[in-house]
């Protein structure tokens, strides 16, 4: 009997451990290490002119205390350039522990390690650090202006890098455009800010020469590498796992952070095991932040709505480095037309060097601020020419596929949309949404003197991009299958889902396959979570290990049944000759079988071990050549090109004028990422990345002061929104497959948070009939815009 | 966020409690639910040398109405208050206020008396005892002593109590009549600490004027407040809606509140009068209701 | 010092400073690294145990206060043969979990919920929880799950 659990809701197969208390995060590893803390910055920018760690020595229970100068070799260079570009003007990553300048609130400058955490904090009071503080780059728009406090002392301004790409003629355009129109729109700094944080761990074993490291991380094979480099290790010797994950939402995928090559040299070079488990306080001023940026657009429109021309000048906030390059902006730039088709189209971005914390991807990367632009500006569009705004969207659809954006996307190839059905995908909201009904209740509620608004938005989101990732698959003489991917989740359910595809490959039951995530031991290479693309990737990375296994053990078992391979079936776990199914190989014994040796434990091993003989008959050795022993591949999978998820979102909201409150009534999403392996979990990574979404348009801001203090760096003053925020999400589904990978599947990590800020902006825009052109809008920027205080 | 080290001391007895807190000087503090004090100390923004701890003093542990009187041990949790039968039919203002601090973790742990002494001006339990004319006992090394509410804050997080003085009881007189009440608090997200809050109480005559009115406002300067001025133009009047729109427009002299980043002094100023509105409507509808 | 609690029912010693927090002596002197630690300031409540039944933080709480009491982790949730609190399964069955460190915390809260009030409305559900922070679900499946659980444990003889 053939089993499918493609498409099924699959509970999960990670819950039981993480239910019951057994879950292995970072911080459950090595109880006994020693603890590391760390230094960090008081000033936004300064002059390092003096450490005194001598009192911090003295404190019972501390190993030792290091700075900079105790760096040497590969450890005293600068942080590596994760994503480089030639058109990074000024590259500037951070030294592990500040060399003489500090660049950001927060940065590191010494690192104690004692016998516990207390003692560890203990030290850190004890340490003098002379500072000569320097003028610091804060607000964005004054740091991209004339005469700005430089953020690096060694430059001449703050322009980390600027590109500019164009499509179609867009002067021409303009020129020919009945109607022209300048906006400013603006997104403000925040962050991913998982429950846990960040962690390294760290055991260097002096008698094995091995290094082995538990680091919270979305992508520990390049951490594994890098480590191996900077100590001049074989790689074999460095191994890094990335056990349970509490969250990342991008800000655990940057190699390096200081801490991750700090903690494992301090591990060998003190001999013991070394923690940090890093604090709330520190994941403020010390783990990366994102979105924010200022858009100046430049829109040229027909009397119909359509959009004849688009020009942004924006600015991103880099921080203080750029290990991840220009990659943010770039993805801004590239996802800004969205679901419209933009046949002349322009930007320029600037990315800008501040003395704030460094950014780099938090769900959605960039995606949010270009939704939030083009969403504004259809609205507006729509507005002044007192269009429907939805016909408008329908007008401006892309609607043929592959569809050329005509700019280049961030994997540094055209950016070029795969698949898709945009009008269906709208139709299918509309209809959840019962749009005439709700705007008969909105004119109902006017009405009666409530300030109620709907709002949409709309997103494109490019995931599944290379360069590649691998899957191992084994199959084992009990009957259970091992898989291994390189990179770990940090909730998106791989465990579950790579086990339905190999259950559904190999017919055996769910519960016999085993995934093992994120563990360099089990899978070297791989690149990482992130950019709404594992599943994607190592997903069908996983099918491509499965089918070869699977060829493999056809060809034994044909062997061994006296058939031809195409003549077996799988199923049940078992093997058996198409037509007979008694005449089956359970497939563990297979895989016994399939290797000639004896270490058999049973009966059914022994039984296998005997068929070992079968199984590679007539050849002339006990293992022909172009044969290997068990039934296990690796596999490797890479994508030709990123595919594009799109969807559509609506909330009704009703603000209190009185308090600025915005209630959402209704929230409705629809979404289309191809072909869903597990709705339950797709399900989940939508209401998750709304979640963030709705944060990040209502609550959240990472808020500095002008000196480059961070004003809010507690879960008291960072407002995420709780369970009593939340609105229920109606969640509709539309599956275009992807043409470009044999699963049909896109990414689906992101897409939630895309189009929140746009579809809330344009939902308090329409009940305050006033643009909202600043996100988020705090109930304070509520009462300003709807003109009940004076703008502070 | 490790907090630094401590001597810890566990009296049994508040005798001994105010000798150990006598005997370790300034630099010892006193714990009771630790809400407050204990994230201060993970941030090493309060270091004390010292906690003379007051969970083990059984004598502070009760929560109970004698007669017309809320009476609260020092370690009375908000908890065992939001439990005593009958206290929202009661007053109103005191179940909506406690229901109204943190969660419910927060709430099985801290206690009124900590609040009071920490005396935060966004906090509840200083405005229910400003608004319910209440009173504290405190023992020190001189003895017990009461001290009135209205004399007890003096400004951010700095009440009359002595350094070697210990909070030990609260009293509320909880009035009677028709009294209606109400606690009403804007706050970004549940369970914070509010941007403004009101508390206000209205016992209404027979012939439907305002018998005695209270009103209380917290976040809006360095102390919860009672507004003189909105009471005054309650009491004796009719509590109609331009009434009451008058009474709450005048609490605009007597509130201060600060810019911060949850919200500039424009903003807290609107919102403040938009809770005091609220909550002096639902209490006057309550008395209302108690006299139907 | 030393200081002796009943964890999950069994009486447990450890000898530790009065400074360090209740959640640090569970996690690292007892081995129970199922209670985890977000934000040791008392916002997140991934650190959520019950204390006599009650719901604490155990970040804002020293080992040495909880000296006496009887405090229940989420590794004594279960039964002991093992079998799910029905809390557990219905987190399980309604996917209200994702990366799983919020959970225990939110465990632990909702059981309290639910041995106080066993038919709690979703608002109430929501109101309830909202002292804990997750930052992967948006909620809506953990609260499900806590009202699945209540609607279940309510049917049970």
């Amino acid at each position: 009997m053939t089993t499918r659990l493609f498409g099924e809701r699959v509970a999960r197969s990670e819950d039981r451990r993480l239910l019951t208390g057994r879950g292995r995060y970072t911080g459950d590893f090595e109880p006994a290490a020693a603890h590391a803390a760390f230094v960090r910055s008081d000033f936004a920018h300064a002059r390092i002119t003096g450490i005194d760690v001598a009192a911090a020595q003295a404190v019972p229970g501390v190993l030792d205390v290091f700075t900079y100068a105790d760096l040497a070799d590969g450890f005293a260079d600068r942080l590596p350039l994760l994503v480089p570009s030639d058109k990074l003007i000024a590259p500037r990553t951070q030294h592990a522990l500040a060399k003489d300048e500090a660049c950001y609130a927060g940065e590191v400058l010494a690192m104690v390690v004692a016998r516990d955490r207390y003692v560890a904090e203990d030290a850190l009071e004890r340490i003098v650090v002379e500072y000569e503080p320097l003028p610091a780059a804060v607000d964005l728009d004054r740091a991209a202006g004339p005469n700005a406090p430089l953020a690096h002392l060694d430059m001449t301004d703050n322009l980390a890098g600027l590109v500019t790409e164009e499509t179609g003629d867009v002067d021409a355009a303009f020129a020919a455009a009945p109607h022209v129109y300048d906006w400013t729109l603006r997104m403000e700094r925040s962050a991913s800010m998982p429950i846990e944080t960040r962690g390294v761990v760290a055991r260097y074993d002096e008698r094995e020469d091995r290094l082995l490291v538990h680091d919270a991380t979305q992508a520990p094979t390049g951490v594994r590498f890098g480590l191996a480099m900077l100590f001049g290790m074989d790689p074999d010797r460095v191994h890094v796992v990335a056990p349970d994950v509490g969250g990342g939402f991008g800000v655990k995928v940057i190699q390096f952070y200081p801490e991750e090559v700090l903690v494992p040299w301090a591990a060998r070079r003190l001999g013991v095991p070394v923690k940090w488990i890093e604090d709330r306080r520190e994941h403020f001023l010390g783990s990366n932040h994102e979105r924010g940026q200022i858009h100046h657009v430049h829109v040229g429109a027909a009397d119909d709505g359509r959009i004849l021309a688009l020009e942004d000048r924006f600015l991103h906030d880099t921080g203080a480095y750029c290990s991840y390059g220009l990659i943010l902006p770039i993805i801004t730039a590239a996802q800004l037309p969205g679901p419209y088709d933009l046949e002349n189209y322009r930007y320029e971005l600037r990315s800008i060097f501040t003395n704030t914390v460094p950014t780099s991807p938090f769900r959605g990367a960039g995606r949010p601020h270009a939704a939030y632009v083009m969403e504004r500006v259809i609205e507006r569009v729509s507005k002044e020419l007192n269009l429907d705004s939805l016909d408008v969207r329908r007008r401006n659809f892309v609607k043929e596929f592959p569809h050329h954006v005509g700019v280049t996307f961030q994997d540094g190839g055209p950016t070029v949309y795969d698949s898709g059905d945009y009008p269906k995908g709208l139709a299918t909201l509309l209809e959840q949404l019962d749009l005439e009904r709700t705007r008969t209740e909105i004119a109902t509620a006017r009405a009666e003197g409530r300030t109620v608004g709907l709002g949409f938005g709309a997103y494109v989101e490019g995931t599944g991009i290379g360069p590649y990732e691998g899957a191992s698959v084994s199959i084992n003489p009990d009957g259970t299958v091992s898989v291994a991917t390189a990179h770990g989740s940090q909730g998106q359910a791989h465990e579950t889902v790579f086990a339905q595809v190999v259950a559904d490959e190999l017919q055996v039951p769910f519960e016999r396959v085993h995934v093992t995530t994120g563990d360099t031991r089990r899978l070297g290479f791989g690149v990482g979570t992130f950019a709404s693309r594992t599943a994607v990737v190592a997903g069908n990375a996983v099918l491509l290990a499965t089918t070869e296994v699977k060829r493999q053990a056809a060809a034994v078992a044909a062997r061994i049944l006296e058939v031809a391979p195409e003549d077996v079936v799988f199923a049940d776990g078992a093997i058996h000759v198409a037509g007979a199914p008694d005449r089956s190989i359970p497939l563990g014994r297979l895989a016994m079988a399939s290797n000639p040796t004896r270490y058999a434990f049973g009966a059914d091993a022994e039984e296998g071990a005997k068929l070992s003989q079968l199984a590679y008959e007539g050849g002339d050795r006990p293992l022909p050549e172009g044969s290997h022993p068990g039934l296990a591949a690796t596999e490797y999978y890479s994508p030709t090109s990123g595919v594009f998820g799109f969807g559509f979102h609506a909330a009704l909201v009703e603000i209190d004028l009185e308090t600025g409150h915005v209630d959402i009534l209704r929230y409705v999403v629809h979404h289309d990422s191809g072909r869903i392996i597990n709705p339950m979990v797709v399900e989940g990574q939508i209401h998750g990345g709304v979640a963030q979404g709705i944060g990040g348009a209502l609550y959240e801001r990472i808020a500095y002061g002008e000196e480059g203090q961070m004003l809010n760096a507690t879960f008291m003053d960072f407002l995420m929104v709780t369970a009593a925020e939340m609105p229920r999400i109606e969640e509709v589904h539309t599956e275009t497959p992807s043409p470009n990978n044999p699963l049909g599947i896109k990414g689906v990590g992101e897409a939630g948070t895309i189009p929140v800020s746009a579809t809330i902006a344009n939902a308090i825009s329409d009940a305050l009939n006033t643009p909202v052109d600043h996100m988020p809008v705090t109930p304070e920027e509520v009462l300003t815009l709807a003109g009940k205080i004076e703008s502070p | 966020m490790k907090p630094a080290a401590f001597e810890y001391l566990a009296p049994r007895s508040v005798e001994e409690a105010v000798a150990l807190l006598a005997e370790r000087g300034e630099d010892a503090k006193v714990i009771a639910g630790g809400q407050s004090l204990v994230p201060m100390m993970a941030f090493r923004l309060a270091t004390p040398a010292a906690l003379v701890d007051l969970n083990g003093v059984s004598e502070l542990d009760h929560a109970r109405v004698d007669r017309d009187t809320l009476v609260l041990g020092a370690t009375a949790r908000h908890r065992s208050v939001q439990e005593l039968a009958g206290l929202r039919e009661r007053c109103a203002m005191v179940a909506e206020a406690v229901g109204l601090i943190g969660h419910p973790p927060i709430r099985n742990r801290g206690t009124a008396g900590g609040s009071i002494a920490h005396a935060d001006p966004a906090a509840e339990w200083p405005a229910l005892l400003l608004a319910l004319d209440g009173e504290v006992d405190a023992m020190g090394p001189g003895g017990r002593r009461t001290i009135a509410a209205a004399d007890l804050f003096r400004t951010y997080f700095t009440t009359a109590l002595a350094p070697d003085e210990i909070l030990t009881e609260v009293r509320l007189p909880l009035p009677a009549g028709a009294v209606g009440s109400a606690f009403v608090e804007v706050a970004q997200r549940h369970g914070d600490f509010a941007v403004a809050g009101a508390g206000a109480l209205m016992i209404v005559a027979d012939d439907g004027s305002v018998a005695d009115a209270r009103l209380v406002l917290i976040g809006v300067r360095d102390t919860a407040v009672r507004s003189v001025a909105a009471e005054t133009i309650l009491r004796g009047a009719s509590p109609t809606d331009p009434v009451l729109d008058d009474a709450t427009n005048a609490i605009r002299s007597e509130i201060d509140p600060v810019s911060d980043v949850h919200g500039s002094s424009a903003y807290r100023r609107r919102v403040a009068i938009a809770v005091a509105r609220r909550a002096v409507t639902l209490a006057r509808d309550r008395a209302h209701a108690a006299v139907a | 010092m030393d200081v002796t609690l009943s964890v999950n029912g069994v009486s447990r010693t450890a000898s530790v400073e009065p400074r360090i927090t209740l959640a640090d002596v569970l996690r690292d002197e007892l081995g129970l690294t199922g209670t985890h630690v977000g934000c040791e300031h008392g916002v997140c409540g991934a650190c959520t145990v019950l204390l006599d039944g009650r719901s604490v933080r155990s970040c804002l709480l020293f080992a040495v206060q909880a000296a006496g009491q009887e405090v229940t982790t989420v590794e004594g949730l279960a039964a002991a043969d093992g079998t799910l609190h029905p809390l557990q399964k219905a987190f399980h069955d309604a996917h209200g979990l994702q990366c799983g460190f919020c959970t225990p915390g939110f465990l632990m809260a909702a059981r309290e919920l639910l041995d106080e009030n066993p038919s709690p409305t979703e608002s109430e559900v929501r109101t309830w929880l909202s002292g804990n922070l997750c930052r992967c679900t948006g909620y809506q499946n953990i609260v499900d799950a806590v009202l699945l659980a209540a609607e279940r444990m309510r049917g049970a003889p």
